[in-house]
């Protein structure tokens, strides 16, 4: 019986929460209902056995437990809750069919614009992930109160500054899409890299990423942008193995040991990325999925297509005509066609002012002007991207680039 | 829901009164308010004169304190405000985009607190 209830609880809750959101109106009494339902559940299931139709009457017992909340609920509790008792005495059924997919809805609210970054990654988190508040703020290396002041105040604007729980229309779609994504490739990242000095992979995160990447796409079918996201995380993910040596050091894709890249991410990726391209217009993750692709096809660092990739840099920046499109553009050019060629674009003054302080343009100047064997410039660079971040892993990475500068022969490709 | 759109200009960008884009404005402007009315929008709304004409007022321990100027000398001033019946933020949001001086300034979106 535990594992049966398990498995409903795996299968269907995140479907049951998006549903009830949409019947009771807001996050908090049906995130209290469902919880009283599955109380319910797991209290009479193994007596009557789990029913036909779980997720089905996890909704209808819930609805029916919201009502016994706002009723013991005080007056003026009730009258802020107007709007909520309306919507729960319409008629919704016998809850026997299947339960309306209302998950959509639940992520593009989650992920509204009008919240901030962290918000939207909280409430998807919590609400589609499943995740506890404890395990999201140790995921984000942030302590859980100030985790659960972020879900409540999420919640509290949903509520008081009116945003809709729908999917957005066709002429917001594009924007409100890549928003969502972003989130997702965020968790993505999170769970690839912690934010802080060790180098560990935290697994559960990347997974969780990819299972709702996996949703919109099930729910979206005609969108090649959730496609492209999810090739993308499967090539990185691709990568675990070599991406940092024993010490936990990040290794370049350039060094990396390509033979323990896993055949299998990367063959699900550019079958994700084929499903994607098929589908017109090709869009910025289609783009980045497409570099990305590139890379992993060539069996050597020598053997890349740089020239695609700079073309296809071209086309990304029509979409994200940002500085560090510009600056990872700069690269490719600095490979595909000279690292003089690639410096000349990177020292743009411009893109200077406007990477000022982000480790990684000092770390991609410093990296050009060893190419180019001058040394002390090189070095200075580095150590002015060694102050601009914290990462130890990071520190030891630039240390031994700087170990290598002083001995010339010992060193990484020129 | 009633929202209050409130228009920030600022006057680095801003066109300056007199102008062909300061003109081209005052017709933008008046479409907008016209697409309100037709897509059945409930508001009001008003300009402001610049801040130059304003005065705030502060009470402290009983002493009223009055100085020239706005609450706050900030790059960008508030220099009007829609109060428009929206069904959700979403609306509201596509509507603020709208306003002519979003090219120019900023429109803060929030909601009226119904009593």
């Amino acid at each position: 019986m535990e594992a049966a209830l398990e498995a409903v609880y795996r299968a269907d809750r995140d479907r049951v929460l998006a549903r009830l959101i949409g019947i009771l109106g807001e996050f908090d009494l049906a995130e209290e209902a469902l919880q009283d339902a599955w109380v319910a559940a797991v209290s009479s299931w193994p007596t009557t056995g789990v029913p036909d139709n779980p997720g089905g009457w996890l909704v209808t017992t819930a609805r029916r437990k919201a009502v016994d909340r706002l009723r013991s609920a005080s007056a003026s509790a009730r009258r802020q809750r107007a709007w909520g008792e309306l919507a729960i005495t319409w008629d919704l059924g016998d809850g026997s069919g299947p339960i309306p997919d209302d998950r959509l809805s639940l992520i593009f609210t989650c992920c509204h614009p009008a919240l901030s970054l962290e918000a939207q990654v909280a409430l998807t988190l919590r609400s589609l992930g499943g995740l506890s508040t404890e395990e999201v703020a140790k995921a984000f290396l942030i302590s859980e109160t100030a985790l659960a002041q972020r879900v409540v105040r999420a919640k509290g604007k949903i509520r008081q500054a009116g945003i809709a729980y729908r999917v957005p229309s066709s002429a917001e779609l594009p924007g409100r899409l890549g928003a969502v994504l972003a989130v997702l490739y965020l968790v993505f990242n999170a769970g690839y890299l912690p934010p802080s000095g060790a180098a560990l992979v935290n697994v559960d995160l990347c997974a969780e990423a990819l299972r709702l990447c996996q949703v919109v796409i099930t729910l979206m079918p005609d969108q090649s942008e959730p496609l492209a996201l999810a090739a993308m995380m499967r090539f990185q993910h691709a990568r675990r193995e070599a991406r940092v040596d024993a010490e936990g050091v990040p290794v370049t894709l350039e060094e990396q040991d390509r033979r323990r890249w896993d055949g299998a991410e990367v063959a699900a990726g550019l079958e994700l990325l084929d499903r994607a391209r098929a589908m017109e217009p090709v869009g910025p993750y289609g783009l980045k999925a497409s570099i990305a692709a590139l890379h992993v096809a060539a069996p050597r660092p020598d053997l890349t297509d740089w020239a695609a990739i700079v073309a296809l840099y071209d086309r990304l920046l029509a979409w994200e005509p940002t500085a560090v499109v510009r600056l990872n553009r700069a690269v490719a050019v600095a490979m595909a066609v000279s690292p003089a060629d690639g410096l000349a674009l990177v020292d743009d003054p411009v893109l200077a002012r406007e990477l000022d302080g982000y480790h990684l343009y000092a770390a991609t100047r410093a990296d050009l002007l060893r190419r180019l064997g001058r040394v002390g410039e090189a070095a200075a660079s580095y150590r002015v991207a060694r102050g601009q971040t914290n990462n130890r892993a990071e520190h030891k990475f630039i240390d031994r680039r700087l170990r290598q500068l002083e001995e010339p022969t010992a060193g990484p490709p020129g | 829901m009633r929202y209050m759109l409130i228009i920030h200009n600022d006057p680095e960008l801003h066109p300056t009164p007199g102008s062909p884009d300061w003109d081209q404005l005052m017709v933008d402007y008046a479409e907008f308010s016209k697409q309100l009315v037709e897509r059945g929008h409930a508001f009001t709304g008003d300009p402001l004169n610049d801040p130059s004409t304003a005065t705030t007022v502060r009470v402290r321990d009983g002493q009223t304190l009055t100085t020239d100027g706005p609450f706050a000398e900030t790059k960008e001033w508030m220099s009007g405000y829609y109060v428009v019946d929206f069904d959700s933020l979403d609306h509201a949001l596509k509507a603020a985009a709208m306003v002519p001086s979003a090219k120019f300034g900023s429109v803060e979106v929030r909601p009226v607190a119904e009593m």
